[in-house]
């Protein structure tokens, strides 16, 4: 929950221009970027996403760190990643 | 995995590690708190502390946001959920959190619909397919979910949602470590600052530590070499005799923090006076509740919240875990009657806690293993 989670953006939602698809570990899901509205992330750039809001864009070595270091957390991060997966806030 | 080794190269963290070594004054005992949950994760994963000199002492700090929710919160959030046409949701980490009367998990064998979500923007979808219902999130965490329920509540408002409130539980974490600062139990040489924390409030915060109190701060990445690095730039502090903030963790951290985040939580939320943490007790202004002008989505004001206060059980230490006074395996009831199966404590309940930590990669006490040095990290 406190932990960011690497995401790729995809593509932003026509309709909602803070929402956005993002890829994690092959999970699409729309999260918000509306924090990120000083420095809007372009698609295929990397975002650290906090409980369903982009909170910091990131370089993709960062990306691969973060995404390491969840999936060495084990089962915690395969409860966060589930819960991802069931979110939908569009 | 070429990105990843460049952060777990063996030999850079050997040569990090000769460098701390050189570091040390003869003579000199150095305790560094590492502040935030993640930090102590990434130590005891990679068994960290096996290439520190025995006079470095790593010690916990109260960094992991589960674990300072005292038991009343969770007895107050289950009497929310018992209210008529109430849902409930919660992240996921404190659906085990027991209050003294069980957890959430427990009070829904009750009867109580408290669900489950990713985040706050879940529970107020729930709220908008449910307009019969009122739908109450409980709000826990630092800096890093704060921007989160702050951008939910404004949106909430945007699209005029009527029946979403927030039980706000958020902490802010520099008053936390001001309190550990002025306790008279613990002598600290200098702190490794959160990372993910940092990117919402910036380094900033953090001067008043190097400032007032003379202790050298580094914001620091959760890579094991980030953590090495971090602790070779405080030793470096420590040997000229300084103490500053730096960011170890530029590439993340920006120095001046995410703005937005931090207007959107000043919009909608303000300090409360107090706050009850487990095991440090009370704070003054050390987290967030909802404005006047968001009354209407305060659940706090919405409905009858008892307030109750409880009293953490005799046998659990996890106050002086918190505040890094006592090792996890120095609690009389680690690993014994208190595990990640059956928590007692808190700290036991979350991955970010530092005895779920201690326990879920077997260091049952301080004894250094020389040689598991490298088995966690790879060789480029």
């Amino acid at each position: 929950m406190c932990l960011g989670i690497p995401g790729e953006v995809i593509e932003f939602l026509p309709e909602q221009p803070d929402l956005a698809r993002v890829d994690v570990s092959g999970v699409r899901r729309v999260i918000n970027v509306g924090l990120l509205t000083d420095e809007p992330p372009e698609p295929g750039e990397w975002v650290l996403i906090h409980v369903g809001f982009a909170l910091s864009k990131i370089d993709e070595a960062e990306a691969a760190a973060a995404l390491a270091f969840l999936e060495g957390i084990g089962q915690a991060y395969d409860d966060e990643l589930a819960a991802l997966r069931d979110s939908q806030i569009e | 995995m070429r990105f990843v080794d460049e952060f777990r190269d063996a030999d850079k963290a050997h040569a990090l590690a000769a460098r701390i070594a050189a570091l040390c004054e003869p003579g000199r005992q150095y305790k560094l708190m590492e502040v935030c949950g993640g930090h102590t994760h990434t130590i005891y994963k990679h068994g960290l502390e096996d290439y520190l000199p025995e006079s470095i002492t790593l010690v916990h700090g109260p960094g992991c946001p589960v674990c300072v929710i005292p038991m009343g919160r969770v007895d107050d959030a289950i009497h929310l959920a018992s209210q008529p046409d109430v849902i409930m949701t919660s992240f996921g980490d404190m659906m085990r959190v027991p209050g003294s009367n069980g957890a959430f998990f427990d009070a829904n064998a009750r009867g109580t619909h408290i669900k489950m979500v990713y985040s706050p923007l879940d529970s107020l979808k729930i709220a908008k397919a449910n307009p019969d219902k009122r739908v109450v999130f409980m709000a826990i965490g630092f800096e890093t979910t704060a921007p989160s329920t702050a951008m939910t509540v404004l949106r909430a408002r945007a699209q005029g949602v009527t029946n979403f409130s927030v039980f706000c539980n958020h902490v802010t974490i520099i008053p936390a470590i001001k309190a550990i600062l002025d306790s008279p139990d613990l002598r600290l040489d200098g702190f490794i600052g959160p990372g993910h924390v940092s990117t919402v409030i910036g380094c900033r915060p953090y001067e008043f530590i190097a400032k007032s109190y003379r202790k050298p701060v580094v914001v620091a990445g959760f890579e094991p070499l980030d953590i090495l690095q971090s602790i070779y730039m405080l030793m470096l502090q420590l040997r000229e005799g300084r103490s500053e903030v730096e960011n170890q963790y530029s590439r993340v951290v920006p120095w001046d923090g995410n703005t937005v985040a931090l207007k959107a939580i000043g919009e909608t939320m303000e300090l409360r006076p107090y706050f009850e943490w487990r095991g440090l007790g009370f704070i003054s202004h050390s987290a967030l509740r909802m404005r006047e002008s968001y009354a209407d989505m305060d659940a706090e004001r919405l409905f009858d919240v008892p307030g109750v206060r409880v009293a953490d059980p005799k046998a659990c230490q996890c106050g002086e875990v918190l505040k890094g006074v006592l090792k996890p395996w120095e609690c009389k009831v680690f690993g014994t009657a208190c595990t990640p199966e059956t928590p007692i404590g808190t700290c036991m309940v979350s991955p970010e806690g530092a005895c779920a930590a201690y326990y879920n990669y077997g260091r049952m006490n301080r004894q250094r293993v020389p040689e598991a040095i490298s088995i966690g990290l790879s060789r480029p």
